[in-house]
This record gives C-alpha cells, structure tokens and sequence, in this order.
C-alpha cells in the first residue's frame, strides 16, 4: 500500500546484500525462541474506499458539536476555528516534518516556534514560554513539579477545589510517586475556594488556582498571590487563554507561572486529544522550565535564525537529572495557536472574549428564567457556568437534550457530590441568539422523569 | 533589492488595525444581557497581538513552510525516529465530523462509533505485543514510560515489596532514566557488550530484590535484535523484577517477534513511529501502553469496556486499584485512530511486509554504507544500523556533524548524530519501508560523494540552505526566547 518494492526489488537488493532470502536475515537475527510463528490476528486489511466506508459509518453513530448544538466546556470549547488555521496546518511541510534538530532545514517550524512562544509571552503577560507540552492538565503538574524544584525541600501543595477536577486527578497520580503533600481548599458557597490562603504555610511549595475556575467564576488571583508569596511559595495559575481578551493577564496578577489548556485556540475538541499544554513564567524560572524552546541566534553568516535552546535541561542530555522526562511537544497544534492568534489579533480576541461572556450571561437569564433551574453560584463567570436542576435528574435532563440535538452540559456529581444536581455549561462565540433561546426553550420542554414527550 | 518580508516575524509584519478575523456582530439584546464584568477583573487593553491581514498571515506561514524538510518532500534516513510516509487518507478520514468535533466528557451513549474503533484499536495493539492489557491514555511515548513505571510502582506496592531501582540499559533513549526518576525511582545504567547487546553478565550482578524494573528496547537502539532476549527477561524474572520494553522499534517486528512472547511484561508503543502518523515538527504522538493481565487493574482511567450480551461500549472510571489520572480527558485520539486506520489498511500479513520491508531496506543500506563508513556492529541489522565517522574523522577531519550538514545539501535530511552514546561519531540511519530502491542508491551515493569531500566544503556546510551552522553556544548563554520591540 505505502510499500515500494516490487518482487524484483527485492530480489535485486537481497542479491545486493549477499543473503539468500528474507528469511535468512531475519533468522540470522531473531533467535528461534523469540521468533513469532503465526500470522497476527487482526482483522483483514482493506480497501482505502472500504475503509472510508466503514469509518464514516462509526463517525456517524456518534453525536458531535456539528450534529448537536454544543454547550460543554469543562476545559474542552467549541470555538470557532478559521479556515486559514486549517489551511496553513495541513502543508505536508509543517505536517510531516521532524523535530528541528537540524536546524538549517527547520527555520519554518522553529521561528513559528519562537512566534508562538512570543505570543504567549504576550497573552499571559509573563516572560518566557516553552513550546508546548502535551494538555493543559500536565502543563499544571509540570508547572507543580517546576515550582517544588525551586521550593528547596518545602514538599507540599495547596491547590483549590475549583481547579479542573482531572487536573488535580494528575497531580495526584504524579505527587504519589514523588512523596509530596497535596492539600485541597474546598469550595465555598459562591463556587470560589477562597480559603486556598488559609491553607498556605512555611512548607508550600505553591499554590495551585484556576482562574477562571472550573466553574467560569472569577477568583481573586492577586490576593492569592500576595499571601503565598508573603509565605515564599509561587503561584501557579490555571487560565483560559480566550479569557484574556478581557480580563487581566496572569502576569500581572501575580501568577509566577501560568499554563492553559490550548485546544481553544484554534484546535479541534477531538475526543480529548491531542491538545496543546500551553506554560509561561517568570524569567528566573527559564532554566526549570520543562519542554522545549526555541531560542534566537545568527548563523556563521551572521543571518538571524532560530535554534531549539537550553537543550541541556532535557532528558537526551541529562538523562536521570533532566527537569522533565517530557521528549516531544505539540508542535502542530502550537503552530494553529499562532495562526490562530495572528488571525484574531488583540481587536478579534477582545470581540471573541466579549461573545462569549454576553452571550454567556444571555443564556443565564433564559435558564433563570425557568421555574425547574437556578444558579447556584453567584457572582461574575465567563463562559461558563453551573445550573441547578432542582427536580435532581441531571443524567435524564442531559439524555433528554440529547436527543433533541443538544450537547447540553456535563453532570457535576461525578467530582462534586455536593453538586449531584448540578451541571456545567459553557457558551461560546458560535453560539446565536437563537440557539440560546431554543435551547432555553428546549429544557423547559423536558418533563421531570427526563423522557422527552413523543420522543 | 530582495524582497525580506518573508523572512520577518510576524510582529514585524504587524500594523496597527490591521485585521484578519471578523466576528458577526453581537445581537443588541445579547449584548444588553446582565451587567458588565466589574472592572478590578478588566485589563485595560487587550494583550498585545500582532495586528495583521489574513493574506498576512498565509503568504508568512506558507513562506515558511518552504524553509522546512519534511517526509512529503525529503528523504528522512533518521535513526530511531522512524520518519516514514504519512498515509493521506489518514487525516481525511481523522478529520470527519463525527471523530474530529466529539467533545471529550459526552455519554457514552453518543459516543458508540468512536469507542468501538478504540476498543478494537486496543485488541489490535494487544494482539502485536502479545501483551492482553491495554491503556490508550498515555500523550507521548516519555509519557507510556512514565505511566508503566508508576503501574509498576503500583503493583510491587500491593505485593508489599519495596523495590527502589529501576535498571536502564546505556544505550537507551535518554527518556528513559528520566521517566524512572520522575516516577520516583533511582536508576541504574546497565552496560552493553562489544557486540553491542546487553552485557549480560553485568545486569546480573545488578540483579536483586531492590530492582522493580528492568528497561530495554528491542530491537535496541543499534539497530540490532538482542540474541539473548529470552535469557535476559528470565534473569529480571527470576530475580522478581519486571521487564519494560521501549517500543520505539516496533516497526521492525511487526508480526516477527511479539515483546509478550519473549518476556516483556510491559511496553508502550509509539504510535507516529510504527504505524505512521505526521511528526508535525515534533508532536503530537501517542504513547499508549500495553502489560500483562496481574498488571491490568493499575493501569489509569479511564479503560474502555465491552458489554458483549448489550453489544454496548462503555468508559470505565470505577478502577479501585488503578494508579489514577494521567491526562485529562481520554488521550490523544486522533493520534489513536490514525494508528487505527494504518492497521486496518495492512491487517496481519501486511504488516509482516512492512517490517520485512524495513529490514530489507535497512541491510540493503548497510550493504552500501560499509563500504562508506565503519559499521562496527555487525553485517546485518534490523531496521536500522549506526555507522561511525570516527576513522575519517581521525584521517580528513570530517565529524559525524560535518556529514549531517553537507547531506542537507544533497537534498537529504540527515541521520541522527551522536546517538546511541555507545558509538564514537555515530551515524544512524533508517530508511524504513516507503523508500525506494532508487532513493536508497541515491543516498548512498551522496554519502559516498561527502565522505569524499574536504575543508571549508564540508566544515562549513550546508551552503544551499538559507541559513548555516546557527551558533548554539550564544543562543544557550543569553537566551533570546521571544521578539522584543526594538530588538
């Protein structure tokens, strides 16, 4: 299918090599016990056109942000994604190219590299950024992990219960192994973890916000800062990139590093992967910071160019002492980052920050509206936020949706017991007018026991 | 004068209200909804991005994708990196509504097409390991490392066993001994012999009930297929360890060897590498792994379950004993399915043929390149085999750098240099399975031609390139990571 070699290929090159078949290269270097006897039992190969046929097929069965109308978030948006980000992606020469190890045949991926860090320099108003790692949730546990390396010996974390249930999911599976304490502010009545500075002392390394939170309300990142900076820990802070259109930029809330999930900007949902990590931070950091980066340089000819840097924090050279095991990044969808971002400018991520909050607050006032719902949150949020069912039947609610063609919301039970009738929505630039109403309309439609009538 | 505009960067293209993306107008009732955000939140501009046009913004980043290499232009002959062919219908096919647009956290019950092709993606993956347990979450191959480690971690835990050490061979990929210490364990390097192999008198001095695992990679990093792989694997058993193989060569045994059958206890594969998938400049992969069954309840959520009497697909978060998270969300799924399609274009046999082409490929290079270069390990390899420079280095002054860099102006990407660390002046090359006999003699008389080549031509190459031997030194010591107005 991909092969090359016709039978006389192969003839000529076993001839070539002195070996009398294939077999007797391969015996010559399998030994007997390890050789595999059988034929792998896997389904039979097919046709392009079968193939198609087949996949398309299970496409079909599932329910998508195309087929339905999507308001789930929870880390993952249905944002508009222009189709210059898609044309420039798809060029087999950023597609199917290497790591920029050799650099003189790499400008293009490095100095978009470099392009993408200054971007994000710029978006979370901090000093240097890597290029990439592999989501938002482990950008967060390497940004944890970062900030414990610098802790001298200070061995515990204070994170808050509105940071994205999964991510502290990570960092849980991550700080097992590397014998630390996690500590976990709860939530509070307003749906903020205002209490995270309670918990901070002379052992926190740091102390891990999202903002805005996992819940789309606003925390009070600066005082945050202020406290555990006054108890020598650094802030890591959790954001969502398209957030910063409007609101103020990590950086200059006191956050020491910041990481966002990316897929936002400019990637699709994809079931979850893969994403883009995206992570900034202060310039004393550089050298902890994990993943890699392309740096600045000139060539013999004195030409500007572009080269991967600070090569030796990473694993090919510092073997067991690297800051990170972390081998590869994003590249591909960093480089729809940039074009993203270069297509939106400041004007189109102010204008895209603003659909979504307004349009955000529009759907509020409808599901408010309805005698079955309630916010129980109050206080300002961004793109998304939290709905009361108050007759308790979130998982018949969502598959009542569903098959009236909505993605509605995800069920919050399932991380926040508290919130077992509760759900979390999110509303992006895509969404109109009036698709918000109909959808407004549409839950009221629904009959308690969740079973749509006629349906 | 030259036209530079494609050479600057895009905050030098930037013109004050200039603009490439318009949003529809917001809908005055919309835009009247609730109050306003209080103003303590509010920066007092937006950060500042470059303003273009779309035209911008294209012609740049098609410029320069020009000044790229890549497998749909170049031949890639890169050692342990496996730059093969990216099959088109792949990316037609990942692209589809129905895969592409699925939002991570829906039911079940919307999401049957796509974890029915994961699930059978993962019996396929069991099914070339020889290994029954499968995790698809992992987001890189370091990252399968890592996660395996810590169902190690797990496991020995639960025995009541306190296993401290994880051993790594000296010509493993660097990732490796890192993965082992960011799972929290020390590590060991064990030596490999002249031939190249591991030395297998010295692992067994290392051998004891301190050691929880053992990582090698097979076949290993000289291209070479361990000869006593069996004798290895029992040893690490029979010293109650387990043995963790790096599948970064599996493209070479596809339906040869099965890691599971002579003795690995875990693996993970990468996906881009084996079954083919675009590198895209250095990501995204996959890493997904694949263990025995004792090692299954550790593996992290969420798995993917069958309910065979329903005919239903299911995630499976209730897992008491797995290690827990390690990626938000399911994994790196567009990854997952163009493995998925790769597999099924070929099924069993052909697979077989891909490996058996790669092998073939790569002895046939050999072949050539012997007379070229000293290989010093070996008349036959896998699919790959390193070279080493070091005699003409010693007798001209050409390093294995020189040759990297002059092959770019042969039209060539280079090998990998300077790995595995076990060669002085290593060259390592790969051809894999989608070059043609014709590509392979043309490498090969290139290298010929520079291995002829001496002074300023060589040590000052590439000279067709539009930049040359960027200087690293400066770029580490004063780090310049991002534009600057007025730089």
């Amino acid at each position: 299918m991909y092969l090359f070699h016709t039978e006389a290929d192969r003839r000529a090159m076993l001839e070539s090599i002195g070996a009398a078949s294939m077999e007797e290269i391969l015996h010559q270097q399998i030994p007997e016990n390890a050789r595999f006897d059988r034929t792998l039992d896997l389904p039979p190969a097919v046709s392009e056109m079968e193939l198609q046929r087949e996949v398309v097929r299970a496409a079909a069965e599932n329910a998508s942000a195309v087929s339905h109308v999507c308001f789930m978030g929870a880390g993952a948006y249905d944002h508009f994604v222009p189709a210059a980000v898609d044309a420039i992606a798809s060029r087999g020469e950023f597609f199917t190219s290497y790591t920029p190890y050799q650099a003189e045949v790499s400008q293009g991926n490095l100095q978009a590299m470099f392009e993408y860090e200054t971007l994000v320099t710029q978006l979370t108003g901090l000093d240097v950024s890597n290029a990439s790692l592999y989501d938002g949730g482990s950008a967060a546990v390497e940004a944890v992990i970062m900030a414990l390396s610098v802790g001298k010996g200070r061995k515990r974390v204070v994170t808050a219960a509105t940071v994205h249930p999964e991510y502290r999911q990570i960092l849980e599976t991550y700080l097992h192994g590397l014998g630390c304490e996690l500590v976990t502010a709860p939530l509070e009545a307003d749906g903020t973890s205002s209490s995270v500075t309670e918990l901070i002392d002379d052992q926190t390394a740091c102390v891990l916000i999202q903002h805005p939170n996992f819940f789309g309300r606003l925390e009070e990142v600066a005082e945050i800062s202020a406290a555990a900076h006054a108890a020598g820990a650094l802030v890591v802070q959790v954001f969502d990139p398209i957030s910063l259109g409007t609101l103020k930029r990590p950086g200059d809330l006191g956050a020491d590093i910041a990481v966002a999930e990316g897929q936002c900007l400019g990637n699709p949902l994809a079931f979850g992967g893969p994403y883009l990590g995206v992570m900034a931070c202060r310039n004393e950091l550089v050298r902890r910071l994990p993943g890699r980066i392309a740096g600045q340089t000139v060539d013999r000819r004195g030409n500007r160019c572009w080269v991967l840097t600070l090569q030796t924090r990473e694993q090919h050279i510092r073997r067991e002492k690297a800051t990170s095991n972390i081998c590869s990044n994003q590249t591909l969808l960093a480089l729809r980052a940039t074009v993203y971002l270069s297509l939106l400018g400041p004007q189109g991520l102010q204008e895209t920050a603003e659909h979504c909050y307004r349009k955000t607050r529009f759907a509020q006032q409808q599901i408010e509206s309805l005698q079955r719902f309630s916010l129980p949150f109050t206080g300002p949020v961004f793109k998304e936020f939290v709905v009361k069912d108050h007759q308790g039947d979130v998982q018949g609610l969502m598959a009542a949706m569903l098959e009236q063609g909505y993605l509605a919301g995800i069920p919050l039970g399932t991380w926040y017991p508290e919130l077992q009738d509760c759900y979390l929505m999110a509303v992006t630039e895509r969404r109109t007018r009036a698709e918000i109403e109909a959808f407004g309309q549409a839950l009221s439609n629904v009959p308690s026991s969740g079973v749509v009538a006629g349906a | 004068m030259r036209n530079t505009q494609s050479t600057q960067l895009l905050f030098e293209l930037s013109r004050s209200g200039r603009r490439a993306a318009l949003l529809p107008d917001l809908d005055p009732e919309v835009a009247a909804a609730g109050e306003d955000l209080p103003a303590e939140h509010c920066a007092a501009s937006p950060p500042p991005l470059p303003e273009l046009a779309e035209g911008d913004v294209i012609r740049h980043f098609t410029n320069l994708s020009t000044l790229n290499m890549s497998v749909d232009t170049h031949f890639y002959p890169l050692g342990s990196c496996t730059m093969k062919y990216n099959p088109k219908r792949n990316e037609r096919l990942a692209a589809l509504p129905g895969l592409a647009d699925v939002h991570p956290l829906q039911t079940d019950e919307s999401l049957q097409g796509m974890l029915r092709l994961l699930y059978d993606l993962q019996n396929m993956l069991a099914e070339i390991s020889g290994l029954p347990a499968v995790s698809l979450q992992p987001a890189a191959g370091a990252h399968g490392e890592l996660t395996a480690l810590m169902v190690a971690h797990a496991y020995f835990a639960k025995r009541g066993e306190d296993r401290p050490v994880v051993l790594t061979a000296d010509s493993a990929h660097g990732t490796n001994p890192a993965s082992a210490a960011m799972a929290g364990f020390e590590t060991k390097a064990v030596k490999s012999n002249a031939d190249g192999l591991v030395d297998l008198e010295d692992l067994r001095s290392k051998l004891n009930d301190r050691v929880a695992v053992f990582m090698l990679t097979n076949p290993n990093t000289l291209g070479l297929f361990d000869h006593q792989i069996c004798e290895i694997t029992a040893a690490v058993h029979e010293a109650g360890g387990l043995v963790y193989l790096d599948g970064a060569n599996m493209n070479a045994i596809l339906g040869l060897s099965r890691p599971g059958d002579f003795g690995a206890d875990m693996m993970h594969y990468n996906p881009h590498k084996t079954f083919s998938g675009p590198h895209g400049g250095g990501g995204p992969g996959a890493g997904p792994i694949c263990v025995r069954d004792f090692l299954e309840p550790f593996l992290p959520s969420p798995t993917i379950e069958h309910d065979a009497e329903q005919d239903r697909y299911r995630l499976q978060y209730d897992r008491p004993e797995s290690i827990g998270r390690v990626r938000s969300f399911f994994g790196n799924t567009g990854v997952l399915l163009r493995a998925y399609f790769y597999i099924r274009s070929y099924g069993g046999e052909g697979l077989r043929q891909v490996s058996e082409d790669a092998v073939l490929g790569a002895n046939y290079l050999l072949s050539k390149v012997k007379h070229i270069l000293d290989v010093p390990h070996g008349e036959r390899c896998m699919h790959e085999f390193v070279a080493s420079a070091s005699r003409l280095k010693k007798e001209q002054g050409t390093s294995a750098m020189d040759i990297a860099k002059r092959i770019l102006d042969y039209g060539f990407h280079a090998p990998t240099v300077y790995f595995p660390l076990v060669v002085d002046e290593a060259v390592m090359i790969e051809p894999t399975e989608t070059e043609s006999k014709e590509t392979l003699d043309a490498f090969a008389e290139a290298l010929f031609r520079v291995t002829e080549e001496a002074g300023d031509l060589i040590h000052e190459a590439p000279h067709s390139t539009r930049i040359s031997r960027p200087n690293d030194v400066a770029a580490a010591r004063k780090p310049i990571v991002k534009w600057t107005e007025g730089d």
